[in-house]
């Protein structure tokens, strides 16, 4: 192109530009700018964290993390109990939730006949739907004393037993606690996992599969070996988009974890998180220094959820994108 | 020895047995904890639950009608504050920004915002809209659920807005409307029905969201209207009376979660309906 095409090029956008719409012009804007809001709000966040736990992180710096106190009457604070309950009611959620997502996921995509997949996958919908505190109640008054009664005591007579894993299987039951929580946490991320799994699961190309079929693969050996393989990156990320939802999740938690300040190894005992932490107690925070050691709380967790949810989202988008070619 | 083709074989029923099995278990909570919500509120849901307000300590008579009013109260105006801003920010990513790298990054953070704990908005809110304020009040509850619906009302919108074939919006072009006449008139219009599919999905998720109003519309015992006051709110009032010792406000609570579970059931099979309607019409 010659420098007179290009000035020609250039005059031709410049008209162009000028001729386009007023209105439509300020219509983008403003759609544009209601999209950047959306980073705007996300940034904000961690903002305001930052400045709201300024005191706390000035006074305690990062050994805050790894400090075991919390004594709001000397302002002495430290958040390694609620650190270590967010993790291990976290941790028993995914031990039991993605087993269970992945059962029902590949009942949804290989085993149910079509009519019965459309029902479970909004029953899925349903379970994902019910509000955090409606599983806490039942947590709280239906679930934890069944299970105090009946399935801690047996637990703690024969897994309780064992060397080694039988320290977590100790104590009184109580029926509230961290194992209790982890439960209701699974379950409550079993849907998301599960709808992840199933979507993921579909991008499978069906020839690879019909041909595993073909060659004499049973349905579990097509799983294993051709579904779970090319759709790692899915799996992975949908075990950790439902990792992201256990760590954050408050209501129930708080309402069937017994909230105390403890490390304990024992699962049986009550407990803590982050998220329970900040709701029995940051509407009663008088002082600063503990309202601002409540946001250092939100802090941490914020960081560890969006860190978590943003490797989750990266491996799915690579998938995606595998998958269109 | 077990012949191969029989081992194979029952490690196959072992797991296809385990995987319905995992279905049996997810849909068996799924009942349990309906059936329980349904048996536990069903007896208290009288016409005292609408008429009369929250019972203090000690009183034996009450209903939730406060708490019902200030929560529709809050959701709506979140609904009113956040459904524009997901529609136009929807708009951008599926329209005027549909490939540049911004959209790709709004649309990456509204996932990461979509689930990212909702009581982190809470302290979010509390830190901008309640401490410099003077004090918790239904109007930083509001923005605190608005901005809980924002990520939802984009998603849905951008999603249906792009299944919009393009065709249409060329034939819009070649006749010489402005890209956002063509928005108007042939995306809103097939976008419609999914607009108001985030919208109730919207209003379903913010029905029984307790943790953001926590510390932002803290809750009122009282009647109170007034957005510039803490705000009675139904979720909270569950929170409050599950965990208290007092028998009828355990009973109430029970009745609310009910009312807030068939709000929640109600709306979203209705979006579900919505959006299937409105993919076979596209």
């Amino acid at each position: 192109m010659n420098t007179r095409e290009a000035a020609a090029l250039g005059e031709l956008k410049k008209a162009s530009v000028a001729s386009r719409n007023i209105t439509d012009q300020v219509f983008e804007l403003v759609t544009l700018a209601c999209a950047a809001l959306v980073l705007a709000v996300l940034g904000a966040i961690l903002l305001s964290l930052i400045m709201g736990s300024w005191q706390t992180l000035a006074k305690h710096g990062v050994g805050f993390l790894f400090h075991n106190e919390w004594d709001p009457i000397n302002g002495n604070f430290g958040a390694l109990a609620p650190i270590y309950g967010t993790l291990v009611t976290s941790v028993i959620a995914i031990v039991i939730g993605v087993p269970l997502s992945f059962g029902i996921a590949m009942f949804i995509t290989e085993l149910s006949p079509r009519i019965l997949s459309r029902p479970l996958m909004v029953a899925i919908e349903l379970l994902a739907g019910i509000p955090s505190i409606i599983y806490g109640m039942w947590g709280l008054f239906v679930f934890a004393p069944l299970f105090g009664q009946h399935v801690q005591p047996l637990l703690h007579d024969t897994l309780g037993r064992l060397p080694g894993i039988g320290l977590l299987f100790q104590g009184p039951p109580m029926g509230v606690g961290m194992l209790t929580a982890g439960l209701i946490l699974a379950l409550m991320i079993t849907p998301f996992i599960s709808a992840v799994m199933c979507e993921v699961f579909d991008v499978v190309p069906k020839a690879l599969k019909e041909s595993a079929y073909a060659v004499g693969a049973t349905t579990w050996e097509v799983m294993v070996r051709i579904v779970v393989p090319q759709t790692k990156l899915g799996l992975v990320g949908g075990i950790m988009l439902g990792l992201g939802r256990a760590l954050g999740e408050t209501m129930a938690v708080t309402l069937v974890i017994g909230n105390a300040f403890l490390i304990s190894p024992s699962l049986f005992s009550p407990g803590n998180t982050i998220s329970s932490v900040l709701a029995n107690e940051f509407a009663e925070a008088d002082d600063d220094l503990y309202t601002s050691s409540l946001m250092a709380l939100g802090l941490v967790l914020f960081l560890i959820a969006v860190v978590v949810l943003v490797a989750a989202r990266l491996l799915l988008w690579r998938l995606r994108r595998k998958a269109a070619g | 020895m077990m012949s191969r083709y029989r081992r194979r074989r029952l490690v196959n029923h072992l797991f296809l047995w385990l995987s319905m099995s995992a279905v049996a278990v997810g849909l068996s909570f799924l009942a349990w904890i309906l059936v329980t919500v349904l048996l536990k509120g069903w007896p208290s849901l009288s016409m005292e639950l609408f008429r009369a307000d929250t019972p203090g300590p000690g009183m034996t008579t009450g209903g939730l009608r406060n708490a019902m009013v200030g929560s529709l109260m809050m959701n709506l105006l979140a609904i009113a504050l956040a459904s524009p801003v997901g529609l136009l920010a929807g708009t951008y990513l599926a329209e005027y920004g549909r490939y540049t790298r911004l959209a790709d990054g709004v649309r990456f953070m509204n996932d990461v915002l979509l689930s990212s704990p909702s009581i982190i908005i809470g302290l979010f809110v509390y830190e901008f809209a309640v401490a410099p304020f003077g004090g918790f009040s239904g109007w930083a509850g509001a923005i605190a659920l608005a901005i809980i619906v924002v990520p939802v009302v984009l998603q849905t919108t951008e999603t249906m807005i792009r299944l919009v074939p393009d065709t249409l919006r060329e034939a819009c072009a070649a006749m010489g409307a402005p890209r956002y006449v063509m928005i108007i008139k042939i995306g809103y219009r097939a976008a419609m029905n999914g607009v108001i599919t985030g919208i109730l999905l919207g209003f379903a998720r913010i029905s029984g969201e307790t943790a953001p109003l926590l510390f932002t519309a803290l809750g009122n015992q009282y009647w109170s209207i007034d957005l510039s006051q803490p705000m009675p709110n139904l979720p909270v009032v569950i929170f409050n009376f599950a965990n208290s010792s007092f028998e009828n406000w355990q009973t109430l609570a029970w009745a609310g979660a009910l009312v807030i579970t068939m709000v929640v059931l109600l709306l979203s099979i209705t979006a579900r309906f919505l959006t299937a309607t409105s993919k076979r019409e596209l």
